[in-house]
């Protein structure tokens, strides 16, 4: 099992005929993600890399069969509407790539997503991997990177940074320990599934054992997670760092996410509640393999 | 964020039909008189600062006659509240207060959606009446695609203790709020004080307005300079940094200036991140060693190496840093050459003296940190190159030791200096740019190397000189993708026959007026 995707997941890729739409398609293909179809309107009838690009995502269907994951790298402000497009085509999961999607925009996409029971990662992501099955958005960069870098087993990765994902994975890769799923949620302030409800997602996957998480100050997420663990919602172990010790309140680094506004959302703020609620919160990333090691060692030893 | 100074998210609740205070924005004591008398009505006086809490620092004061504003305005412009000088001071007739509510909008990430919270105890300290006083506030989720209706404002403001006929009215003004701050993309916005007078009419007395960076292409009318989130104006680097972004969309180039004035005893370092989280590891790696900050910036999300170098020329342009340090997550997706030939063009130019440690872990990374120490090897400053085995913590301990190494010797800025561009020479637009290329050294060029090095493969020979292979509108168009290749090989292993041309608009100016500071301390 993995989470979200496997070598199975039909995917369609929105704006397929771009700069980066169309590179990244080939780090999808060479990875094995089954990706049956794109589109660009306007540019029907074209190929990229072997994939038949249509009009609109309907049409896509029509020739191609029900899609369950659309890859978006349309530019941000047509965002919205690419991904309302393939809700409305019935698909369930929308990957969406590009950085500086209006807040607003983001907000109806969750309102619109709840309502047609779908979901979507990002914006403003990397994408995610399950490894040895599946890649979706850019992560990895090629699919030689990706096969290297990143490698099947039991740990599920969530973070909200994207060079952390790879980083992080590439670690644990190199202490011998494989993930099951590795995803990056996305920078932004509001994401789609932010990790509570990836850590939810990893609780009910039989393969994987271990969680780690990069989380970064400003937003709830982090104090969410301590709070599904105090309430016993997760009960598989938790690794956590808390990236922006040194950011000072209403500064932005980078993410747009990570703004501290007040007391809220504050490094020590996070830490605190983490630890209390029994995460495993290290001090430094090179820490990361060394206690998801040893956790993954404990749980096999219980049983 | 973008954030809009009280008279301009008032002018917005004016649209909107929402009563504001009549009142206008003045620069100087004489226009504070004029407007003072044209009120004709005691007044009150409010500087323009992004800053909470000014009245305790002399940042509102009241007047009765056109000789006292114009008094009060005098010492107000001298004034710096939370070191933000005072530029513009709003003069509003005074409002006999009744009663102060307090109405602001949010945006919740974990309900996904904007929440609207009121409060019939306004003023200052809304954090403080929320906890002490719970029965006097209360929020409701706004379903984005409904709207917030006045209906739900009148249930919302009435759990607040609110009853008769101010009800309605305070309903209406709400629902109003929610409208505008919808159309304007506000990322949060305020009415704090919202105030019923004694003459029984609701304005909003003051008013703060958020807009969200990403949102702000829609709304060109705000006339916002820097869509960025600062808890201060921008300064002039950031303004010339943030027009190098906004002029190439291809990956990020966020700047802040986190010291103003970097000391010549001070262990302050220039920083070049990579990604939101990896920078944010690798500036705690340096603070954790004693560093400060002078300038926080992020390239990141694949950007050309154009990009990269000019990221690199603005930082250079902070006199008095002690070493340069990049670092990002270590494993990054994008191929990290395009960084280092950017850095590589930088450093070359500028020659710099101080050294710098360069972190560039990712796809490519063994060709990126070939580049560096190949073609940086003879600039005074020592380069050290490092990939995605090499942890922060360490490359931290590098920058402490080279820079100790060097004797603490501090950054001096340059001028922006250009080689001559002959008449005669090949020249051809890029997206952001010009390459020249000087056809008479090519004819001393053994190895034509810059043919093979252009990585979109757009130039060929033709009688033994390089020229494009595809027209020019599709080099300016983006097939020249600017990857700098060309340059750096004829640079260093040919004639130095090719000079791109990428400029950064005042950035000339800018380090002018630095070296001349330099020169006076």
């Amino acid at each position: 099992m993995s989470i979200l995707v496997n070598e199975q997941s039909k995917v369609l890729v929105q704006g397929i005929t771009g700069r980066e739409g169309m590179v990244r398609t080939r780090l999808m293909k060479d990875y094995g993600t089954n990706v049956r179809a794109g589109v660009t309107p306007g540019k029907g009838g074209q190929e990229v890399y072997g994939v038949p690009v249509f009009d609109s995502v309907k049409q896509a269907r029509e020739e191609c069969g029900d899609f369950d994951i659309s890859v978006v790298f349309v530019p941000a402000f047509l965002v919205k509407d690419a991904a309302l497009e393939a809700f409305d085509a019935g698909v369930k999961l929308a990957v969406l790539i590009p950085d500086r999607v209006p807040i607003n925009d983001v907000l109806e996409l969750a309102r619109v997503s709840k309502q047609e029971g779908a979901r979507f990662v990002g914006p403003n992501t990397l994408g995610l991997v399950s490894p040895g099955k599946a890649v979706l958005g850019m992560i990895g960069g090629r699919a030689e990177s990706a096969r290297e870098w990143f490698r099947p087993g039991s740990i599920g990765v969530s973070s909200r940074s994207g060079g952390m994902t790879s980083a992080i994975s590439y670690y644990l890769t190199q202490a011998g320990l494989g993930q099951s799923t590795i995803i990056h949620v996305g920078g932004d302030a509001v994401v789609g599934l932010s990790h509570p409800e990836v850590l939810l997602l990893f609780e009910e996957d039989s393969e994987t054992e271990v969680m780690v998480m990069f989380g970064e100050i400003g937003t709830t997420q982090e104090e969410r997670v301590a709070d599904l663990v105090s309430g016993g919602r997760i009960r598989k172990p938790i690794v956590a760092y808390i990236g922006g010790k040194a950011a000072k309140s209403g500064t932005r680094f980078s993410h747009a996410g990570a703004i501290v506004e007040g007391s809220r959302g504050s490094h020590e703020s996070k830490v605190e509640l983490l630890r209390e609620a029994g995460v495993h919160v290290v001090d430094v990333i090179s820490d990361i393999p060394k206690k998801a090691g040893q956790l993954l060692k404990e749980r096999g030893e219980k049983r | 964020m973008a954030r809009l100074f009280e008279y301009q998210s008032k002018e917005l609740l004016k649209q909107a039909g929402i009563p504001i205070p009549d009142g206008m924005v003045v620069s100087s004591a004489e226009e504070a008189a004029e407007a003072a008398a044209k009120l004709a009505k005691p007044v009150v006086l409010k500087a323009q600062v992004w800053a909470t809490g000014r009245a305790e620092k002399g940042g509102i004061k009241f007047a009765d006659s056109p000789e006292e504003a114009s008094a009060a305005a005098r010492e107000m412009f001298g004034l710096k509240i939370k070191n933000l000088s005072v530029e513009k001071i709003l003069v509003e007739e005074k409002i006999d207060i009744e009663s102060e509510y307090f109405a602001g909008l949010v945006i919740d990430d974990a309900e996904k959606s904007p929440v609207m919270i009121f409060s019939s105890m306004g003023g200052t300290g809304i954090e403080e009446t929320a906890g002490e006083h719970p029965d006097k506030v209360a929020r409701a989720s706004v379903d984005v695609l409904k709207g917030f209706r006045e209906f739900e404002a009148r249930d919302l403001i009435r759990r607040t203790g609110i009853s008769g006929g101010i009800l309605t009215r305070l309903s209406r003004t709400l629902a109003k709020f929610y409208i505008v701050s919808r159309k304007y993309d506000a990322r949060s916005a305020e009415m704090n004080p919202l105030v019923l007078s004694k003459q029984g009419k609701v304005y909003a007395a003051d008013c703060h307005f958020v807009v969200d960076d990403y949102a702000v292409f829609r709304h060109p009318d705000l006339g916002i300079e820097v869509a960025r989130e600062f808890d201060r104006p921008a300064t002039e680097l950031e303004k010339i940094a943030y027009l190098v972004e906004r002029n190439d969309h291809r990956g990020t180039f966020y700047f802040f200036q986190m010291l103003d004035d970097v000391d010549e005893k001070e262990n302050a370092i220039g920083f070049n991140g990579a990604g939101g989280g990896g920078s944010m590891m690798s500036m705690d790696a340096v603070l954790d060693r004693g560093f400060k900050l002078a300038n926080y910036c992020d390239t990141s999300g694949n950007p050309s190496a154009s990009k990269v170098y000019r990221a690199a020329k603005v930082i250079l342009s902070q006199p008095n840093i002690k070493g340069y340090f990049a670092s990002g997550s270590g494993v990054a997706s994008q191929e990290q050459f395009h960084s280092a030939r950017g850095l590589t063009k930088a450093f070359g130019e500028e020659k710099i003296e101080i050294p710098a440690v360069l972190r560039l872990g990712g796809n490519f990374e063994e060709k990126a940190i070939e580049i560096l120490h190949t073609y940086l090897k003879d600039i005074p400053g020592k380069i050290e190159g490092y990939g995605r085995d090499d942890a922060p913590e360490f490359c931290a301990e590098r920058m402490k030791k080279l820079i100790t190494e060097n004797h603490f010797l501090p950054h001096k800025v340059r001028p922006v200096t250009e080689p001559e561009i002959k008449e005669s020479a090949y020249s051809f637009k890029t997206v952001t740019g010009k390459i020249h290329i000087d056809h008479e050294k090519c004819g001393r060029c053994a190895t034509k190397g810059c043919v093979e090095a252009c990585s979109p493969g757009i130039l060929k020979l033709e009688n033994e000189k390089p020229v494009l292979a595809i027209s020019r509108e599709e080099a300016e168009k983006g097939k020249c993708t600017e990857c700098l290749a060309c340059e750096i090989f004829c640079t260093y292993h040919e004639q130095n026959a090719i000079f791109i041309r990428l400029p950064i608009p005042g950035l000339k100016e800018y380090r002018e007026k630095v070296i001349k500071e330099q020169e006076t301390k």
